[in-house]
């Protein structure tokens, strides 16, 4: 077992636990925080993966600051137990039976997706890196690139729009 | 040395550095507080602190000595596992920042190993250092909203909200000298430096941009509105006592050296030495990584001064008076100076 392998199931077992600690946390905060714990983790594989870029730029911009505008909102609002509306318990059975039947479907999806010839690049590949990323967002993807940044300014004009009602 | 196929003496050496970084980190933040009373004794005319050792130059461990001995209390209706990982992590963040420092000119050994004085040398380099800033934010809004005081709350959000919009400036003051670099590894940026001369000479508006945005980032003053003592009691600290204010004090000097380290490894050409070829001395390598050491030290206690000097000369700005000078007078700045960077650099290729 090389290094490789030991830092993959390492983060692999952090994603998941973080993961599944944001969902069953009681308080708010901690579920922020567990997933932030969650996208250090995700970032960890990236690196793994030698995507560097792909890797802090997860961590600058869900770490960094969607995180805290999340953590702003909850601590403002000061959830708690007490304020949060009870499900009725036809709700989750209902929610039981939904889970399952996602189950079902993605087993029968995932049955026949054995790897056959393309295998992911641990640690060697090099499209990750911020030199060979940039041309080809610029070059061959220039068209979806340009796309995804105007409805980026039309998101934050409309957040400055709704910032200006009085 | 194989185990598990890892290179442990690779390890071993990269080790021995962070333990070194780490060590002067804690020695200079140290220093730090005692030049910052001798800087403000100097300049409002009094004598300063004096009495523990010459020159009082153990007031330092008479400090820390003192905060370890505090009594520790905890509020009871606080939340403790959070109100202990506040200050952890406004340390842990302070501290890891200084991975991608280049400290010295390589190490070149007797059998022709050459040694880099940098932790690791990554592609993302500089932006690594952005994804940890940006990380830093959650030791203030921890500690502030576990402390569960409505003048810690406060206290953390002015912070947050200052720290995250200071970011976008300095991000942006930044990318124009990445135009220059082409490159974001920290080494890279060293050596076009070496070649070309400094950047502070290309990038005069992009410096002092991204200066005002180091002193916002570290809570200094001008900009330490999330301590305002005289309308938020203490701000987010304020619950804390004992050595958990001490890491919270102590972060805060660990910033400001690291940010002076990067300062001065970005605009002011690293370990470079200037006016003079250092390459044709003909010393040994051992002298070449001392010296270029003790020129990146002098460097950053420069700007270390100039951080205290601004702080016992110009008061502290209202908080809408901050967001202003952030939103509405940096980032246009940094946005101009971005475009006439690149419209020159495209100009002068054809």
């Amino acid at each position: 077992m090389g290094i490789t392998q030991i830092l993959f199931w390492f983060l692999s077992i952090a994603a998941i636990f973080s993961a599944l600690m944001v969902i069953s946390s009681k308080n708010p905060v901690h579920s922020v925080l567990w997933l932030i714990v969650t996208f250090f983790s995700i970032s960890g594989h990236y690196i793994v993966l030698n995507a560097q870029f792909l890797a802090i730029v997860n961590v600058i911009v869900y770490a960094g600051a969607i995180m805290v505008l999340f953590l702003f909102v909850i601590m403002l609002m000061n959830l708690n137990k007490e304020s949060e509306p009870q499900k009725h318990k036809w709700l989750r059975i209902a929610g039981a039976v939904a889970g399952g039947c996602l189950l079902l479907v993605f087993v029968a999806a995932l049955k026949d997706t054995d790897i056959k010839h393309q295998q992911a690049l641990v640690n060697t590949g090099n499209i990750g890196l911020i030199k060979n990323l940039g041309k080809e967002l610029f070059t061959t993807y220039v068209v979806p690139f340009e796309i995804s940044s105007i409805l980026f300014l039309s998101a934050m004009v409309g957040a400055v729009v709704i910032g200006k009602k009085e | 040395m194989y185990l598990l196929s890892i290179d442990l003496w690779f390890l071993l050496e990269k080790a021995l550095l962070i333990g070194g970084i780490i060590g002067l980190s804690f020695f200079i933040a140290m220093y730090t507080t005692y030049a910052e009373r001798k800087v403000a004794a100097w300049l409002q005319d009094r004598r300063g602190p004096n009495r523990a050792g010459p020159f009082g130059i153990f007031q330092p461990l008479a400090d820390g000595g003192k905060l370890f001995f505090k009594e520790e209390i905890i509020p009871l209706a606080s939340n403790k596992f959070l109100f202990i990982l506040g200050p952890a992590m406004a340390m842990i963040t302070a501290l890891v920042a200084s991975t991608v420092i280049p400290w010295a000119a390589p190490f070149i050994t007797k059998g022709g190993n050459v040694i880099p004085m940098q932790v690791a040398d990554v592609d993302m380099g500089i932006l690594l250092v952005f994804g940890i800033v940006s990380v830093g934010v959650y030791g203030i809004m921890i500690g502030g909203w576990a402390s569960n005081n409505k003048f810690s709350l406060m206290a953390a959000i002015r912070g947050a909200s200052q720290m995250v919009s200071y970011e976008l400036p300095m991000g942006m003051a930044l990318l124009a000298v990445l135009f220059m670099t082409g490159s974001l590894k920290m080494s890279e940026i060293v050596s076009v430096q070496v070649q070309n001369g400094w950047n502070v000479i290309y990038q005069p508006l992009g410096f002092i941009i991204f200066f005002i945005c180091a002193l916002a980032e570290c809570n200094r003053t001008p900009f330490d509105l999330p301590e305002a003592e005289n309308e938020l009691n203490f701000g987010y600290h304020q619950e804390y006592s004992s050595m958990k204010l001490g890491f919270y004090l102590f972060a805060e000097y660990i910033n400001m050296f690291i940010s002076a380290a990067i300062m001065a490894t970005v605009f002011l050409g690293g370990y470079d030495i200037p006016f003079v070829n250092e390459a044709s001395w003909g010393l040994s390598s051992f002298w070449m990584t001392f010296i270029s050491f003790s020129v990146l030290m002098s460097k950053i206690c420069f700007f270390l001064f100039v951080f205290l000097w601004i702080r016992w000369t110009i008061p502290r700005f209202r908080f809408d008076q901050l967001m202003d000078l952030g939103w509405k007078k940096l980032i246009p700045l940094a946005l101009i100076n971005m475009i006439i960077t690149a419209a020159v650099m495209l100009w002068l290729n054809k």
